[in-house]
């Protein structure tokens, strides 16, 4: 099926980032714009210095916390679901389960709906509201883990794997090496389900984003920060601290820590290695490759662009299956899951 | 075998020794026989498979995932076994996994069809963890930083018994080792091997320390030369004759000459060396003979073995290790008298009066493979291990040489946080100024928890580049570095190697210009 006009013609990549010309508005740019519709608040993707911004009231929230002043000129909330007229297009925002506050922009135009997911994940999440599959007739999706070696671990395995060498080294401490926006919360959040309820102890850079997501109605438990705790209080306890800070000196105030780091990397054992890792677990909060392509499938999009990470894998596996694939290299997009 | 694909992966990935014991004594404790004494055959390395696998993969590969996938993933991942055992699609029947022995036992004598018919039926019911320790260990590319002698002083933990008596029974017992573990529950006896050629282990010597032989009485010793080899034990009896290392490996195949001598009914510990018409050779020519699995007449001839002779822990079937020192030397003299073995000769003993007399003929002594003197105590029994108060080795004072500090690496385990590998060089003409920094060695010991923070602080304020976990630092450190011996080097840019290199002081008080020149180690090359 052709489309006409073909969306190419209206929505495309600029200097600034993914354009949507008849909206006049950017997705995700990497550099301040007018109007800048935001997906989610990971930095690659949300950005300050905008001039307008539209994303859902979480997202909006976390770029407060994170840019203070600089979070944009006028933030603008979106509850999901609900349409909005931008120009001459209809902008809804459809839930993405990546991280709270994540989603994907539905656009319509002239007939046609393209949807672009910015990050996402399929399966379950205590901490944000689950991915929604949209029909549409282009899908831009993003490929992290897009070759067919990732394949994330259940979440209860990797937690078991976790709560278990806690309990096997009681004279040690854990220490959780995680990205501060979502997947820190997160894994708070399943070791809560697991039924760990002792205290978690945080890294000061963890602490705000933390504070947020309790006060946007997301419990985390019993949460207390490293600095000013005693070593010996550390043994036998889990610590979360940024992937930067584990191998930096402010690890040597833990008591023989067992660094732990959860990502969707992890499957691989030489990236585990690379970063001396001792406890590895498969946990992300993007799309492993079943996932990648049961979207695909459920969305039944005729043509899919393939904006970050590995594409040509996914761009291929989309022509055998009798779509049109296409990569979409999109500058300022970083490996994520770090 | 999906209990034991858990251990090896987490062994692969916990960097200290203490933890991959308790990992491997909570399994040794946990699982029944065999599978258990399969798992210790393969830590010990004693079942190495290397079977050819490459014809089979591609060929159960090529139904299941698109070529072009398979090849974007193996480029990505970078190894063969793992991106099948990443690929392999989850079969979704409950099927039991095989265990171990299953494993084992099928493998035995399979042909290429059979091979291939048992690979894909394993693979089915294993998950990825269990896929990758399958594929490594059939194709023999397992290493998940476990010895031999860690993997067995786990087992001994079980006991707990010293790993050097499991030594000692190794080569008497067989995979899949169920005498080993009841007797190590306290279920039976301990095996009887004392009809079986096996390793005993050796009696090590302590290093002498400082002002330690003021306390010594001369008249309770002998001394000899430690010669600079591989110490080894020659274990023989009815015409078969094995070689063991230190650790009890045997390395009977890459020595076969020793096969070709009439040794009689006898266990002799020694070192092993290249002696080409009677004179001792380099150790690099011994070291062209070491880790070969197969041995070329031509090797055999350039390279020619020998052992010189220590010591002589059995006789005729009579142990005699609890015999003092001096009369199995007269046991090692009359024996070596009777069977004047052509490969093996006498250490002889170096005569004394006091320790003084002792120190004056060492200092005159110039002779090549000199490693240092051992000191040891008339009346000691031959012990395993390295009890207190009996050997002492007596090193030469090491050579030291001031040096710059180049780069840094973050350590490993511990110390990941921490630059404690450091790489130094020695001045050498060139460069605009005069005078440019050669690398000439690395050391990461040496130093004291302390010292360790300080320089630590120090690479971190006078850093210039970074490449990954390695820094670069201003040349503006010295650092007095204590070593063995120095050697010509082809492979290294300095054309000099150094044996054994510590960090012997910092010398935080000397300029980096007034360091050592290269010359200056140049000239300490040996011979
Ligand atoms: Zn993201
Ligand atoms: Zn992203």
């Amino acid at each position: 099926m052709k489309l006409d006009p073909h969306p190419e013609s209206w929505i495309y990549p600029d200097g600034q980032g993914l354009y949507c010309a008849p909206g006049r508005f950017h997705i995700d740019p990497h550099r301040p714009v007018e109007r800048a519709v935001v997906t989610h608040g990971h930095g690659d993707h949300a950005r300050p210095g905008n001039a307008r911004v539209l994303a859902t009231g979480e997202t909006v929230e976390i770029m407060k916390v994170r840019y203070g002043e600089e979070a944009g000129g006028d933030l603008q909330a979106l509850p999901l679901g609900e349409p909005l007229t931008v120009n001459d297009v209809s902008v809804r925002l459809a839930p993405a389960g990546h991280v709270l506050g994540s989603a994907q922009v539905v656009i319509e135009h002239r007939g046609q709906r393209v949807v672009v997911s910015g990050d996402y994940k399929r399966r379950r999440d205590p901490t944000c509201a689950g991915f929604e599959p949209v029909k549409c007739d282009l899908f831009v999706t993003e490929a992290t883990f897009g070759l067919p070696v990732f394949r994330h671990e259940p979440d209860e395995t990797a937690m078991s794997r976790l709560v278990g060498s806690v309990a096997a080294n009681p004279e040690r401490c854990h220490l959780v090496g995680v990205y501060g926006l979502g997947k820190c919360q997160r894994v708070i959040a399943l070791l809560r389900e697991a039924g760990y309820d002792r205290p978690i102890w945080l890294h000061g850079a963890l602490i705000a984003l933390c504070e947020l997501y309790e006060r946007l109605g997301v419990p985390l438990g019993d949460l207390r920060p490293v600095m000013g705790a005693d070593k010996s209080e550390l043994a036998g306890q889990i610590v979360m601290a940024p992937p930067g800070a584990v191998r930096d000196r402010w690890s040597r105030r833990l008591p023989d820590p067992v660094s732990v780091f959860a990502s969707g990397w992890m499957r691989v054992r030489q990236r585990a290695r690379q970063r001396g890792v001792e406890l590895p677990l498969v946990l992300s909060d993007h799309a492993d490759w079943d996932e990648l392509v049961q979207t695909i499938d459920d969305v039944e999009a005729g043509e899919i662009w393939v904006t970050h990470g590995r594409e040509d894998a996914l761009v291929h596996h989309i022509g055998t299956i009798g779509r049109i694939g296409r990569a979409l290299a999109l500058i300022g997009r970083e490996d994520e899951d770090d | 075998m999906h209990v034991f694909a858990e251990l090896l992966d987490r062994l692969a990935f916990s960097p200290s020794r203490n933890a991959k014991l308790r990992l491997m004594r909570d399994y040794f404790r946990s699982v029944p026989d065999p599978d258990r004494g399969w798992a210790l055959a393969i830590l010990a390395g004693g079942l190495d498979l290397k079977l050819q696998v490459r014809k089979a993969i591609t060929e159960l590969m090529a139904p299941r995932v698109d070529p072009e996938l398979f090849r974007l993933s193996r480029d990505y991942v970078g190894d063969t076994a793992e991106t099948v055992a990443l690929l392999w699609p989850q079969a979704d029947v409950d099927a039991e996994p095989p265990s171990l022995s299953e494993i084992v036992a099928d493998l035995d004598g399979a042909d290429a069809a059979r091979l291939t018919m048992l690979l894909e039926r394993w693979l089915d019911r294993l998950d990825a963890t269990g896929r990758w320790a399958l594929l490594k260990l059939v194709t023999g590319g397992l290493r998940v930083g476990v010895s031999a002698r860690l993997a067995k002083t786990a087992a001994a933990n079980l006991k707990p018994v010293d790993v050097a008596e499991v030594e000692e029974l190794w080569h008497g017992i067989a995979a899949p080792y169920r005498e080993l573990f009841a007797w190590l529950e306290d279920r039976a006896e301990k095996p009887d091997i004392s009809n079986r050629l096996v390793f005993r282990p050796l009696m090590l010597a302590h290093p002498l320390e400082e002002g330690e032989l003021a306390r010594l009485e001369p008249g309770e010793f002998s001394a000899e030369w430690k010669w600079d080899g591989i110490r080894v034990q020659l274990a023989s009896k009815a015409g078969e004759v094995r070689l063991f290392s230190r650790t009890g490996d045997e390395v009977t195949g890459a020595f076969p000459e020793f096969g070709d001598e009439i040794w009689g009914d006898v266990v002799l510990d020694g070192e092993l060396l290249v002696v080409r018409d009677g004179v001792l050779a380099p150790f690099n020519d011994l070291q062209q003979r070491l880790n070969r699995k197969t041995v070329s007449k031509k090797m055999r001839a350039d390279y020619p073995a020998h052992i010189r002779l220590y010591d002589i822990l059995s006789r005729g079937g009579e142990d005699l290790r609890s015999l003092p020192l001096d009369s199995r030397r007269e046991g090692l003299v009359e024996w070596h008298r009777e069977h004047q073995p052509g490969r093996a000769d006498l250490s002889s003993l170096v005569a004394f009066d006091s320790f003084d007399a002792l120190e004056r003929v060492w200092s005159g002594t110039r002779e090549n493979g000199i490693e240092g003197l051992m000191i040891k105590r008339r009346a000691s029994p031959y012990l395993a291990g390295r009890p207190k108060g009996h050997w002492y080795k007596w090193k030469r004072a090491p050579l030291t040489v001031d040096t710059v500090l180049m780069y840094a690496q973050r350590g490993s385990g511990k110390r990941s946080s921490y630059y404690s590998d450091f790489t130094f060089g020695a001045w050498r003409e060139g460069g605009d100024e005069g005078a440019i920094l050669v690398p000439v060695g690395k050391a990461y010991f040496g130093f004291t928890d302390e010292e360790l923070l300080a320089l630590d602080k120090w690479v971190r304020s006078n850093t210039t580049e970074r490449f990954g976990p390695v820094r670069a630092v201003a040349p503006g450190l010295v650092l007095e570095v204590a070593f063995d011996s120095v050697h010509a080097s082809k492979r290294h840019k300095s054309g000099v190697a150094m044996r054994f290199p510590r960090i012997h002081r910092i010398r935080w008080d000397k300029p980096a210009g007034e360091a050592d020149r290269l010359e200056t180690l140049v000239a300490m090359i040996e011979g």
